[in-house]
């Protein structure tokens, strides 16, 4: 039997996005953007899948845009919302802890005229708000923090940094990589000031090759990719149909978030109670972290070793994060965790259909690699 | 009209009486090489060989690459057969050098018969295909002292033939003609380019790589093997030994002082190749290392490693630097598969502070605890075999 804890890398697609999938390259292979029939049944799919994301985070669906993906959605906010705010300031700020997508991007613009700020987090896995409040200023017009962290599973302030924001009279805006937050909690973009919003499909139960930016309506920004036009502008290229439309299935096939979570956590906490009377497993994941991910470190055996033990058991997950093999985590040293314990570290991530074998198989397999390769 | 390829012997000519074996080796291994692109026919001429297409559609390019990596070539030539008709010569020069004249600025044509009917002096050849090209192409200016390109014509008894500037070849000896040796294999960046250039002096290779799952990974497996297939691109095939290292490496770190683990590990490592080496009449080891680069690389060290072998060690780098082993790893294109960063055996269990000045001695008593020839033979029991193809 086989255990896939690793579905914060990427999960496995539900049925309906698999069907939906097939159905739309096969049969309605028109391009949305064709003034034929083909190409207005296509758009009629397309905007059936726009609607199912917006409907799912309560928006409207125009403020729904499609991308490729998670990296996508991150830089075309980032990107768009320097190149359209680049007049009122050039202070952008971000956190040691967010994906690399959104640090790299920030470090690109450094090299462009900006000056971006890297928060640092807590020995919790946060960013503080009172560093944010200290860091914002009258030059300052983008904020960019995750709702929850991909390695260890810290869930953020993100329904208080627009307060934040508006208590220092600033305008910048507030994009949330909310990546893997998308799907496991309520996200409710309007009500929580968040302006842009970035998600992704394989992240629950959809395809590769498949994003979403929210963007409010009362914003605009700049395209970081331009040709023909398509998604109203702001992200140019042919609609990646079949991944596209298996999104709007995905996200109709969620389920009730609450029950999920509930069932996650439930799993999570056995596994919990299991290790807690081991004294060479340390949980590095925040007591209040979203259930979904949990990063423990077995110390004596390095991430890769422990890895290849599960993974040659049929057992999946990852060290620290897969985006960032062989660098040292920087959310783990941001939390300023022991370098041993970082170089042990593993990421478990779990899903709506993660089970009680799987977890049991786990535990077994981790406690007979320590005791084969611990000293 | 079709494409031929004509190779001129590098230090074939130089091995007096052994030639023609050398020369046959050599066919035989182009051969091999090219056999899965159609059918050919070889014909062996004074000091050149000829590889003449016999199917249609063969990819010359394609042809003309793998002989371009076949040991024992110093260089070789691209030539179109054409009918021996001044007309059909002065027609066809242009066209088939067109990608070499076309951005050239000089040249000059040579010509050579070896049919000494045919109606035209090789002066007149020269010439005559001389002013068709200049006409074609006005780039291009006549240097008959130090030419870009030279554009070559022979008259030969059937046919005539149209070449350009020579490509170069691999160089060294015909794969098989020096024997066959072991190579030990990482994933690092040395050991495939030892690999290569023991290859280049004539050896068949087989090889030994050392896997201990869990603490090496599938993929660094994947790794040593994509490594080897570009080396086979030279070489021809390899047989490759996995050896199951976990066990050893456990032992040595349950049963043995720290600062000798690395030591005792490549000592391991040497008796193992050597029983494969003995077993599949391989006459030599090879390694990648290089003098002082390593603790394990020492003089010292190299004494004790090599006191376990039961044959010669060849270590074609032992006087390189890095860089210098880089640039060959580029050039055989193993280099950004060595980099990628997966760990291998011998960068599990590292000492902290190994030793570097280690006497045989000192490792013998090391290694005292240790059941040395059961775990040998496990070792061998437990090892994969598989062929990389190139």
């Amino acid at each position: 039997m086989n255990a896939y804890l690793d579905n914060s890398a990427t999960t496995k697609p539900c049925e309906q996005a698999v069907k939906k999938a097939a159905e739309i390259a096969s049969d309605c292979y028109g391009n949305p953007s064709s003034l034929h029939f083909l190409g207005y049944e296509a758009k009629k799919e397309l905007e059936n899948a726009r609607t199912a994301v917006a409907d799912f985070i309560s928006v409207k669906s125009n403020e729904i845009y499609f991308t490729s993906g998670g990296t996508t959605s991150n830089m075309t906010a980032i990107l768009g919302t320097a190149a359209a705010k680049k007049r009122e300031g050039k202070k952008i700020i971000t956190s040691r802890i967010e994906h690399p997508s959104v640090i790299k991007n920030f470090e690109l613009l450094g090299e462009q005229g900006f000056s971006p700020v890297f928060l640092e987090s807590d020995r919790n896995g946060k960013v503080s708000l009172d560093d944010l409040y200290n860091a914002i200023d009258e030059n300052t017009i983008f904020v960019s923090l995750m709702a929850v962290n991909n390695e260890v599973g810290s869930v953020q302030n993100f329904d208080k940094v627009k307060q934040v924001i508006k208590s220092k009279n600033s305008n910048a805006l507030y994009h949330c990589d909310a990546v893997q937050a998308f799907g496991k909690i309520n996200l409710n973009p309007e009500k929580l000031g968040i302006d842009l919003m970035s998600m992704s499909a394989h992240k629950i139960h959809g395809l590769k090759g498949a994003g979403a930016l929210y963007v409010s309506k009362n914003v605009r920004i700049r395209p970081a990719i331009v040709g023909g036009g398509q998604e109203n502008g702001l992200v140019s290229g042919t609609e990646s149909m079949p991944s596209l439309c298996a999104f709007g299935e995905a996200v109709k096939n969620i389920g009730s978030v609450e029950k999920n979570l509930e069932k996650v956590k439930n799993l999570r906490d056995r596994f919990l109670n299991k290790i807690s009377d081991i004294d060479y497993i340390f949980v590095n994941s925040p007591v209040d972290a979203l259930p979904y991910i949990l990063n423990i470190s077995v110390k004596g055996v390095p991430s890769q070793v422990m890895l290849n033990a599960l993974s040659s058991e049929g057992i999946c997950v990852s060290a620290g994060s897969a985006c960032s093999k062989g660098h040292r985590s920087g959310v783990l040293s941001s939390m300023k965790i022991e370098p041993a314990r970082i170089d042990s570290a593993i990421r478990i991530s779990l899903s709506k259909n993660t089970n009680d074998n799987e977890m049991d198989l786990l535990f077994d397999a981790i406690v007979k690699t320590a005791n084969r390769i611990r000293r | 009209m079709k494409e031929i390829i004509l190779i001129k012997n590098g230090e074939l000519a130089l091995k007096g009486l052994n030639r023609a074996t050398f020369e046959d080796v050599l066919i035989k291994n182009i051969r091999k090489r090219i056999k899965p692109l159609g059918e050919f026919e070889y014909r062996k001429e004074q000091s050149t060989v000829s590889v003449v297409p016999m199917s249609d559609g063969i990819d010359m390019d394609e042809v003309s690459f793998r002989v371009g990596r076949v040991f024992g070539i110093a260089r070789y030539s691209r030539a179109l057969q054409v009918p021996k008709d001044m007309d059909e010569i002065k027609a066809n020069a242009p066209k088939y050098l067109e990608n070499q004249l076309r951005f050239a600025k000089t040249f000059k044509v040579e010509a050579k018969r070896s049919d000494k009917k045919f109606p035209l002096t090789s002066p007149e050849i020269s010439a005559e295909v001389g002013g068709a090209i200049l006409s074609e192409f006005p780039n291009l200016k006549v240097d008959v002292r130090n030419p870009e390109i030279i554009v070559t014509i022979e008259i030969r008894e059937k046919f005539a033939f149209i070449r350009g500037n020579q490509l170069v070849g691999a160089g060294g000896l015909p794969t098989g003609t020096s024997g066959k040796a072991t190579v030990l294999i990482s994933g690092g960046i040395d050991s495939p380019v030892a690999a290569y250039m023991m290859a280049k002096r004539g050896l068949t290779l087989n090889a030994v790589h050392f896997a201990s799952p869990p603490y090496t990974s599938p993929q660094s497996e994947d790794k040593v093997h994509r490594l080897l297939k570009q080396v086979a691109a030279y070489s021809g095939s390899i047989t490759l030994f996995t050896v199951g290292f976990t066990e050893i490496q456990e032992a040595i770190r349950d049963n043995c002082p720290e600062d000798m683990f690395t030591l005792i590990m490549r000592r391991f490592m040497m008796r193992i190749a050597s029983a494969i080496a003995e077993k599949e009449d391989s006459k030599a080891l090879i390694t990648g290392e290089s003098l002082g680069q390593v603790a394990s690389q020492t003089l010292p060290a190299i004494a004790c490693t090599d006191a376990v072998a039961s044959m010669p060690v060849f270590r074609p780098l032992i006087g390189n630097d890095k860089t210098e082993i880089i640039d060959v790893s580029r050039k055989i294109e193993t280099f950004d598969i060595s980099i990628e960063p997966f760990e291998d055996c011998c960068t599990v269990f590292t000492p902290k502070h190994p030793k570097t000045k280690p006497t045989l001695k000192m490792l013998e008593e090391a290694e005292k605890n240790l059941d040395i020839d059961a775990l040998i033979s496990r070792a061998l029991q437990n090892t994969k075999v598989t062929v990389v193809r190139f």
